[in-house]
């Protein structure tokens, strides 16, 4: 039976992580390709590295985390944060990314979804969605959930699929940073609303959240970045919760040796 | 040289640098001569089986990839590399595969979710030296739409979406895989040093 998925977000920043964050097992915490291969070994199941560097710098950074990344971990990864055109998309996908994360610039320009697709396939082309509640339904937001551009979320999922979105991720901004659990009835919404696969994301502070999750929506993927950052929770501890549950998760592989 | 045919598809610098990972050194070959060179092919493939096969024709690897497979030269085909070793799909009809193996490609049904994105548990149902170190019920990363189908007696693996569809299909010298190893983690590593290692003992035949 197919799993569901747990995946760990990193926040990168000049191709360093940020956010604290206190592993005592890791000499540099702040080490991207470090940090991934200790959620690796925590049991993963994909990353998602969002680069926030807002130097003119970021083009060369963010390709070469995708490369750094991709010589030590060899599990599915993803790279979003900034990224505005199908050629940067490419530069990444080819230094080893999986997948590229458009936001922003796909609500400005939605051509820029059709345009990685059409070129990397959809399996490559994830849209990220930043939604907030707004009387009866969820409005799209942008940079960083400042800027409503008066769109809803779903109907925004629905015509990115239409334009080649293989995966939606789906961020509460109302639940993001609260603890107060992913927002169900959101990513319920969304997740029947499409026939991609749906990552909700936002809220989670609790293996109970994540049980929550997959027993009432429809969601394939939970990601979550300061609890497992903060060794409050961990991927494991998250998974064995889930199959006490009846939720079907990876098992712990058995270690390369 | 393990050579990864490259014809402009796919997450190529994975599966390279997964070999390098197992201590094995691979190529990306786009030249179709270079593969007279090669001890072991990996055929990768990602996205749309009709854009995939007329790369794949365009380059000039069609000829080349049945010579290495009439030498006993060990090829591994991935996720559409791995369709491309059947006659065709239903995801481009005029596109011909390499038709290795009888049967074709189709669409998953049945399912909530196309495209299956995941881990899945692969059930081991034949074995194949590059298998020795996969255990039944490990799980492997798919990404894909269509499913290869066959009568043939060639299936070695398969994986529960919306029912059995085939994971992994060989022979001698030949095998097949639905899933990603390069992005399956350390069982996906496992089959990749299995499949490196025969590359060395074709060496070893190939000198005596």
């Amino acid at each position: 039976m197919l799993t569901k998925r747990i995946i760990p977000c990193l926040d990168v920043m000049d191709g360093r992580v940020v956010k604290g964050i206190n592993f005592a097992d890791l000499r540099d915490a702040g080490d991207p390709v470090e940090l991934a291969r200790r959620y690796d070994r925590d049991g993963g199941d994909e990353l998602v590295f969002l680069d926030i560097t807002a130097s003119a710098e970021r083009r060369r950074t963010v390709v070469d985390l995708a490369a750094r990344v991709a010589d030590g971990l060899f599990i599915p990864f993803t790279v979003g944060g900034g990224i505005g055109s199908a050629d940067l998309a490419g530069e990444i996908l080819r230094a080893g990314a999986d997948k590229v994360a458009v936001n922003s610039a796909a609500v400005r320009d939605p051509g820029l979804i059709s345009e990685i697709a059409g070129r990397y396939g959809s399996q490559a082309t994830v849209l990220s969605i930043d939604a907030r509640r707004s009387g009866d339904h969820w409005e799209v937001v942008i940079d960083g959930g400042r800027t409503a551009v008066g769109r809803d979320a779903i109907e925004w999922a629905k015509d990115a699929v239409s334009r080649g979105a293989g995966e939606i991720l789906l961020n509460s901004i109302d639940r993001d940073g609260t603890k107060l659990g992913f927002d169900l009835a959101l990513t319920a919404a969304v997740a029947e609303a499409v026939a991609v696969p749906v990552i909700a994301s936002g809220g989670a502070s609790s293996a109970q959240d994540y049980v929550d999750l997959f027993q009432r929506t429809q969601a394939d993927a939970g990601l979550a970045a300061s609890i497992f950052h903060y060794s409050e929770l961990s991927v494991g501890g998250v998974k064995e919760v889930l199959a006490a549950a009846g939720v079907p998760v990876r098992p712990r592989e058995r270690a390369f040796a | 040289m393990i050579a990864i045919v490259d014809y402009g598809v796919g997450n190529l610098a994975s599966v390279r640098k997964a070999f390098a990972a197992v201590g094995a050194r691979a190529e990306l070959v786009s030249d179709p001569a270079r593969l007279r060179d090669a001890t072991a092919v990996v055929l990768p493939g990602v996205g749309n089986f009709g854009h995939c096969s007329r790369e794949f024709h365009r380059f000039g690897f069609a000829p080349e990839l049945r010579g290495a497979r009439e030498r006993g030269v060990p090829i591994l085909g991935i996720c559409v590399g791995m369709q491309l070793l059947f006659e065709g799909s239903d995801e481009d009809r005029g596109e011909p595969g390499l038709g290795f193996y009888r049967g074709s490609v189709v669409r998953l049904t049945g399912v909530p979710r196309v495209p299956q994105i995941g881990w899945n548990a692969v059930r081991k149902i034949g074995d194949h030296p590059w298998l020795r170190d996969v255990a039944d019920g490990d799980h492997f990363y798919f990404v894909h739409s269509y499913a290869a189908e066959t009568a043939e007696d060639v299936v070695l693996g398969t994986v529960d979406y919306g029912g059995e569809r085939l994971a992994i299909v060989g022979g001698d010298g030949l095998l097949g895989v639905q899933f990603h190893p390069e992005k399956s983690g350390a069982n996906g590593l496992r089959l990749l040093r299995a499949f490196a290692t025969a590359d060395a003992a074709v060496v070893t035949s190939g000198h005596r």
